[in-house]
């Protein structure tokens, strides 16, 4: 018994899913302890998107649990996990180009249980606009946003389920370093509201600054756990690195 | 019973026959076609006129019409189908607008055989013979028919497994866009794959007018027939087509024996929406999700 | 409201009263004329309906428009004519149910092929009901409606069907469903069900599909299966709707007019190569249209520098 320790948001075992005969993520462990950002790393294909796939409810596990707050959520479909609190963004963002970057928002807000009322939607559309950097965006069509705004406004439809818990799959990717520093402080700045957030990520300035622990895949399975920087110094991490992938 | 089996298995060999061409156009070239069985019935108008105006025995007639389906073929996706390769995004757009310029396309075929031989019901007699396989007496054309199924089914399984070219074919269906980074030709490959498919269809319009009656409006039953059995198989896939054909024939023939021939349908059907939705992508598809 | 609001609302009224005292002025043959456009007007919006928004290409309106007619030629007789268009609904709406929760699950090209089918199936099951259990095929229709009456009933429903439509397109479920149609997987990680909010427009348009069906059955004396279930209408409306442009709630009607015109004429005076000529206005509007005359109607007069036209419906 750990009761010093505070209760997971999520609680993953034994997770595993084969596509055919390629088995994507193996018999998975991993935890984000409430208020926490946990680093979830691996070289390209080791199957960190499939892993939060499988969390979020866009495929079925095999086998193995997920527990979120407190409730076995393996196998439920995507929109009882969304409204249990549990949201994310994409690695290929994914924004709804025929809208406005409002009404992408209020994507997120408009289906809550209990539902909102219209003036709590208007009013927080626009606080989340502002709290990731789009202000005064809000009646813009989504199509003509740039790379990085449109990660801002994924992320803002993702902070709009009020969720719990948020995966972020390579949410920093592809951003200049300036950019790259104010997505950091955004990051930061939602575990300081209290937000768990499970991280998806490459960059390792990134992960050394943001992480409290790390879990690093290698073809599915885990090969390391820790803080970041006793994971990054792991020969085992290092060697899967550098064996499979040179750019990373 | 051993009746009932053996004509399930010779429908189902039907079957197998027919949508093997779509599972080639729809796999590969991801085109669905909808217009399937309109070519179906216009290759079976073919042979028959060649049989009744010509005297031309059906199995020559192969040797005209099968060329022909793959010339028509070609040229359909060359000036129709191509303009809308170019303009879809994506793969999935792809597939819709092509189902809706087949859909069109069903239409027009439909309507010059309208034109062309009226609404009748059409068959002749060629090697009506009566013969006695396993104890059981059946015509001869469609013991002739059920052997060329199998021999031209074959003939592809072998050619998309042992040459370059079907590998090349099979990597299209697999991944369109690995396949154009190893050098593929992906609009031609898919071309080709469409005009194939087309020459399998006119195969199998000839084949089906030696023993049934065709009209000019039974394509859209040999389409419904023909889809089911490709996407229960897992699309392009040939075994697939095989072995979802024979499912497919045999419960409707055991169902018309021991329930109700009014039933077929129904049981197409449940098999269908039975098979989808254990195995949506198919018996033997890859799995998506 | 506003001025312009009250403008539009005070001439659709008016309209509506124009259309409504029609039947008093015309002859029988214009009568039947119009009787076919709004038939065609609420098929193709209800179509629409569930088509637009979610891009699936249902071809099952002629099962449903059967399964309507069908029902007035088996109670009409025996109920009062309120009670039998209930019934109509409701068996509408629980065939809705079934077929939408078994297939809409599914991608929506399987269920292209399923709805493909399904006239088919339900005419091959209604067959061989009625030639088992009742052992009668085909029924005359002894109702106490004349052409005036089926006119002013489809008018009515082209009021509501509009009227539904435009709430819909305002609620939390027409916003779900554009989202849907944008991206499903943002759909679903925005905590919507997407397989309910599909079912239930699907059920409200075939609803819709099904009581024209039964409205438009007194037309015939005589019904059975082959005539209730013909497959053309399921391939008329898909045309109109997209000629018009699924994606506008009254996209549909602007079709729905010139096509059934068309149609008209075509059967009339070309009987033998009508179907040809179908085929080939569909294939010009794929082509040409693909976005139907609201969409090129909304490129023209805005400009807008819209994304580049998204195809009309996807499987
Ligand atoms: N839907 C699918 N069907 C088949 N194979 C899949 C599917 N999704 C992922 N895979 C395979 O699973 C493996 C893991 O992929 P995944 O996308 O999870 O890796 P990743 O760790 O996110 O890689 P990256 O860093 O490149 O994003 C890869 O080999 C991939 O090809
Ligand atoms: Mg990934």
């Amino acid at each position: 018994m750990t009761a010093a320790s505070p209760a997971p948001v999520l609680e993953v075992s034994g997770l595993t899913r084969a596509f055919g005969g390629l088995v994507a993520v193996n018999a998975i462990d991993l935890a984000v302890q409430t208020g926490q950002i946990v680093g979830l790393l691996g070289p390209n294909g080791s199957g960190k998107t499939t892993a939060l796939n499988l969390m979020s409810g866009v495929l079925r596990p095999d086998s193995g649990s997920i527990r979120f707050a407190g409730q076995a959520i393996e196998g439920l479909p995507a929109h009882r996990i969304a409204r249990l609190g549990l949201a994310r963004t994409f690695q290929l963002v994914r924004v709804l180009n025929g809208m406005s970057c409002a009404e992408n928002v209020k994507a997120g807000l408009a289906f809550h249980r209990p539902p909102l009322s219209r003036g709590e939607i208007d009013e927080s559309v626009d606080r989340l606009l502002r709290r990731v950097g789009l202000a005064n965006r809000g009646g813009l069509p989504a199509s003509g946003l740039t790379y990085i705004d449109c990660k801002r406004l994924e992320l803002a439809r993702a902070l709009a389920l009020k969720p719990r818990l948020l995966l972020l799959d390579e949410w920093l990717a592809g951003l200049n370093p300036s950019e790259l520093l104010i997505g950091i402080e955004l990051i930061r700045s939602l575990k300081d509201e209290g937000l768990s957030i499970l991280l998806v990520e490459h960059v390792m300035d990134a992960i050394r600054s943001l992480c409290d622990r790390c879990v690093v895949m290698n073809s599915g399975r885990r090969i390391a756990e820790g803080r970041p920087d006793e994971v990054l110094a792991d020969p085992a991490v290092i060697e899967a690195y550098l064996g499979v992938s040179t750019d990373a | 019973m051993t009746n009932a089996i053996f004509t399930g298995l010779m429908l189902g060999g039907m079957y197998a026959l027919i949508a093997m061409g779509l599972t080639l156009q729809y796999g590969v070239a991801r085109i669905m076609n909808l217009s399937y069985g309109e070519f179906l019935v216009a290759a079976s108008f073919a042979s028959y006129w060649l049989f009744t105006g010509w005297a031309l025995n059906p199995l020559l007639g192969l040797a005209i019409v099968v060329p022909i389906g793959f010339g028509v073929s070609i040229i359909l996706y060359r000036v129709l189908l191509t303009p809308l390769v170019r303009r879809a995004p994506t793969r999935d757009a792809l597939e819709v607008d092509s189902l809706l310029a087949t859909f069109g396309m069903m239409f027009i075929v439909q309507g010059i055989m309208l034109t062309m031989f009226g609404g009748a019901y059409f068959s002749y007699s060629f090697l009506s013979i009566p013969v006695t396989v396993f104890g059981e007496t059946l015509a001869l054309n469609r013991l002739i028919a059920f052997g060329l199924a199998v021999v031209f089914g074959l003939a592809l399984y072998l050619a998309l497994t042992r040459t370059r070219f079907g590998t090349a074919i099979r990597a299209v269906a697999v991944d369109p866009t690995a396949a154009r980074l190893v050098a593929i030709d992906v609009t031609s490959v898919s071309a080709f794959a469409f005009a194939l498919g087309g020459a399998m269809v006119a195969a199998a319009g000839v084949l089906v007018s030696m023993f049934l009656t065709f009209s000019a409006s039974s394509g859209v039953i040999f389409t419904m027939k023909a889809l089911m059995v490709v996407v229960m198989g897992g699309v392009g896939n040939l075994l697939g087509c095989l072995v979802a054909g024979l499912a497919l024939g045999l419960s409707e023939s055991l169902v018309a024996t021991f329930v109700d021939p009014g039933l077929t349908l129904a049981v197409n059907f449940a098999l269908f929406l039975g098979v989808l939705l254990v195995k949506p992508a198919g018996l033997f598809g890859r799995a998506q999700r | 409201m506003s001025p312009t609001q009250i403008a539009a609302l005070a001439a659709g009224g008016a309209g509506l009263v124009v259309l409504a005292l029609l039947p008093f002025y015309i002859d029988a043959y214009y009568l039947s004329l119009s009787i076919s456009l709004l038939q065609f007007t609420v098929l193709a919006t209800a179509w629409g309906l569930f088509s637009g928004p979610t891009r699936y290409v249902s071809l099952a309106t002629t099962a449903f428009f059967g399964v309507g007619a069908y029902t007035v030629a088996v109670l009409g007789e025996l109920l009062a004519w309120p009670l039998v268009l209930l019934i109509a609904t409701a068996i509408g709406a629980l065939m809705a149910l079934i077929v939408g929760i078994s297939t809409l699950r599914l991608s929506g090209l399987h269920f292209v092929i399923f709805t493909f089918g399904l006239a088919e199936l339900v005419r091959q099951l209604v067959i061989w009901y009625e030639v088992n259990k009742t052992r009668v095929l085909g029924r005359y229709v002894f109702v106490d409606i004349t052409q005036s009456d089926i006119y002013w009933q489809l008018l009515a429903l082209a009021v509501a069907v509009f009227v539904i439509g435009w709430l819909i397109a305002r609620s939390r479920l027409g916003f779900a469903l554009r989202i849907i149609g944008e991206d499903e997987t943002v759909a679903k990680h925005c905590g919507i069900n997407v397989t309910l909010a599909k079912v239930t427009l699907f059920t409200i348009s075939a609803v819709f599909i099904t009581l024209v069906g039964a409205i438009m059955a007194p037309r015939w004396t005589y019904i059975e299966p082959s005539i209730a279930f013909n497959p053309t209408i399921s391939f008329q409306v898909v045309i109109m709707a997209l000629l018009g442009g699924a994606h506008r709630l009254w996209g549909p009607a602007v079709g729905s007019i010139p096509l059934t015109l068309l149609f008209e004429f075509l059967s009339t005076r070309f009987p033998a190569t009508s179907t040809l000529i179908i085929g080939i206005v569909f294939l010009l509007i794929v082509y040409a249209l693909p976005s139907g005359v609201v969409g090129l109607w909304e490129r023209v007069s805005r400009r807008k520098p819209e994304p580049p036209v998204a195809p009309q419906v996807q499987a």
